[in-house]
């Protein structure tokens, strides 16, 4: 049998040889590079037309108003007099709120996740964070107003009111729709992605960091806080601006429990509005000129809000990175 | 592979037939508009199906500024509108455009108090309220008006619509006619600059905010308080009488209002003795010289059947009828409309 395949095998092996080495077509090369680069640039198109879109149809607003736009308080659809103000203040109070409660939790699930839990405990912890993703927007703002909201006014409410009614964060009469039902509504929309994401990242930490900790005698929480953390910080920082980008946007459950009041109040127990709100509340009803554009303008401020905080955060994981390194170098 | 072609020829084949088949058996008319009439358009649309199946309507409530826009940029075939289009609008129209009134429906003023007590206001407590100047709910102003009720030391957490709406419109009318500081600070519109009060996103939002809030009182639709089982309000019409809001006393209002030849009316605070003061109609909006010849017709006798039948079917969704008088202007209007 040796014998007689033996020399086939070797004929052909020779043949594929010098189809190897024989100078490929790079067309598919070309083609792929082609192709990714330009749905890259779609994408960059796509940003830059939605920017100049939201200019266009802002134009006759943005010159009338001009920066006292970004400036003033009063939203007056009848006398025609726009400030955006309360609602960029709303847009920024309400995802600080968000994450400051979804980032200790989301991270801390998902160290839990990859670090500590128990093999069998993990998939369906990790479907049930999934499912809470797929929840839908105004199905959650229902659960807000008739579950979430009466709750909050009972219980957690009064309990902080107590405890930190001396600072200026938690005074006045208690409604239940408030900033702060705002902005653990949306805390509670962006935990699964940003848990999700640093998931991700944890579980991409090398083990050979892990091995190295445990071989200096850490214990598991000095392991997960040195090697596994600490490595994997800007990672987390990433996924933390994700959450950041969603909570930004964050439009209908927001809505429904927010109060929908365009102020600047310190209490968070007040109302509160946001950016993304006014336009779902709005737009649908908004019949002249000045006022289509006013609410163009807010989609505007919005965009640049996203993109804004967006560039910052780059530059500071940018920042971040390099002192990690030079300080790593020295 | 050959089998994939033929299929795709079949495939094709189809495709195109019942494109054709569908275009030359019936004809879409298009309209957009007004949310709250939804319900009452949708139920003619499927019953008028059964009259004439060779015309099919396509309506998106998409809200009352959205369908002016459309009928401005004669994108429809028909809008639809919470509230009569306003000179400026109207300006912009490349052709004469006509208001056809069709139903009508009422904001009540629900609360939520311990024991859903039947309350009644007057124009200028419900104004004070709203202006944020009556704070509690034991205020003389209230408590004169409902002897016999005891009303605690509460705070009254006023609660209105965030989204722009045609129930709003209603509403800020109705306080921009009997309060000449409303009129002054706030006026009327869609959404306003609420001088105090929450904002709960659609009848829902506010609804659901009342109903979980102690102390709360707002406006919602008449049909939202009925399926939601909220106590609400009678309140005191010009006359003198205090009305509680049913679809006879907004017919009443229809009766009694003042309605101008264009049909661009308000009917709140209407004169009648059985009118509900806090009421407001909503229309469509159709060319007077219709572009599409074949589709004008249709839509001619689509309104006059609506006018005249569909009217029938308004009280079963909550909705008020337009009362005989102004049904036979309204018909005559439709008249007018030239194919």
């Amino acid at each position: 049998m040796d014998a007689t395949t033996g020399p086939a095998i070797a004929a052909v092996e020779l043949q594929s040889a010098r189809r190897a080495m024989a100078p490929p077509s790079r067309f598919g090369d070309k083609a792929f590079e082609w192709l990714t680069l330009l749905m890259a640039l779609g994408l960059v198109v796509l940003v830059i037309l939605l920017g100049w879109e939201l200019w266009r149809g802002s134009s006759l607003a943005v010159r009338k108003f001009g920066f006292h736009f970004l400036t003033t308080s009063t939203w007056d659809p009848v006398a025609e007099q726009f400030g955006a103000l309360p609602f960029i203040y709303g847009t920024l109070v309400s995802s600080l709120i968000a994450l400051l409660i979804a980032v200790p939790l989301s991270i801390a699930t998902a160290a839990y996740l990859t670090e500590l839990a128990p093999l069998w405990i993990r998939q369906p912890l990790v479907s049930l964070i999934e499912m809470l993703a797929a929840i839908p927007s105004v199905i959650l703002g229902l659960w807000g107003i008739f579950v979430m909201i009466p709750w909050l006014r009972d219980y957690p409410f009064p309990l902080l009111k107590r405890l930190f009614g001396w600072t200026p964060f938690f005074t006045g009469p208690i409604y239940g729709p408030s900033m702060l039902a705002g902005g653990i509504i949306i805390a509670i929309m962006i935990l699964p992605i940003v848990t999700s994401i640093s998931r991700e990242i944890l579980r991409s930490v090398p083990n050979l960091q892990r091995e190295a900790a445990y071989a200096l005698g850490a214990t598991r929480w000095e392991a997960t806080r040195i090697a596994v953390l600490s490595y994997a910080k800007n990672g987390l920082f990433g996924a933390v601006i994700l959450g950041l980008g969603r909570a930004l946007g964050e439009t209908m459950a927001v809505t429904m429990v927010i109060g929908n009041t365009p102020q600047i109040a310190a209490s968070l127990f007040k109302p509160g509005y946001t950016l993304a709100s006014v336009i779902a509340n709005e737009f649908t009803e908004a019949t002249t000129d000045m006022y289509l554009q006013a609410l163009f303008e807010i989609g505007l401020v919005l965009f640049g809000i996203t993109i804004l905080s967006n560039l910052l955060a780059q530059l500071l994981l940018h920042t971040m990175s390099t002192t990690f390194t030079t300080r790593a170098v020295q | 592979m050959k089998s994939l072609r033929s299929a795709r020829k079949i495939f094709t084949a189809v495709l195109l037939a019942g494109i054709s088949a569908t275009a030359s058996a019936q004809m879409m008319i298009n309209g957009a508009g007004a949310t709250f009439p939804y319900p009452i358009y949708s139920k003619w649309f499927d019953e008028y199906a059964k009259v004439d199946p060779s015309v099919r309507f396509n309506y998106q409530s998409i809200g009352s500024g959205g369908g002016q826009k459309q009928i401005l940029a004669q994108t429809v075939d028909f809008g639809a509108s919470d509230g009569p289009m306003s000179d400026d609008n109207l300006a912009k129209a490349p052709g004469k455009l006509l208001h056809i009134p069709t139903v009508a429906g009422a904001d009540v003023v629900a609360y939520n108090l311990p024991g859903n007590p039947a309350l009644k206001f007057d124009a200028e407590t419900v104004a004070g309220i709203f202006l944020g100047q009556i704070k509690k709910w034991n205020d003389p102003k209230i408590t004169t008006l409902n002897p016999g009720i005891t009303l605690a030391d509460q705070d009254i957490v006023v609660v209105h619509r965030s989204d722009g709406s045609g129930t709003t419109y209603i509403w800020t009318d109705y306080l921009s006619k009997i309060s000449p500081e409303w009129k002054a600070k706030v006026g009327t519109n869609t959404s306003v600059n609420w001088p105090t009060g929450i904002g709960g996103k659609g009848n829902e939002g506010v609804a659901g905010q009342i109903k979980q809030t102690p102390g709360a009182l707002g406006y919602v639709e008449l049909i939202y308080a009925v399926q939601n089982k909220m106590p609400y309000a009678g309140v005191k019409n010009s006359a003198g009488n205090f009305m509680k809001p049913s679809i006879e006393s907004i017919t009443a209002a229809l009766a009694t209002a003042d309605i101008p030849d264009d049909f661009r009316f308000s009917i709140t605070n209407a004169p009648g003795a059985d009118a509900y003061p806090i009421a407001g109609a909503t229309w469509l909006l159709v060319y007077q010289q219709q572009k599409d010849a074949a589709k004008g017709k249709k839509l001619v006798e689509f309104l006059k059947w609506a006018a005249k039948d569909g009217e029938k079917m308004a009280k079963d969704l909550q909705y008020a009828p337009m009362p005989d008088n102004l049904q036979q202007r309204v018909l005559k209007r439709i008249d007018e409309i030239k194919i």
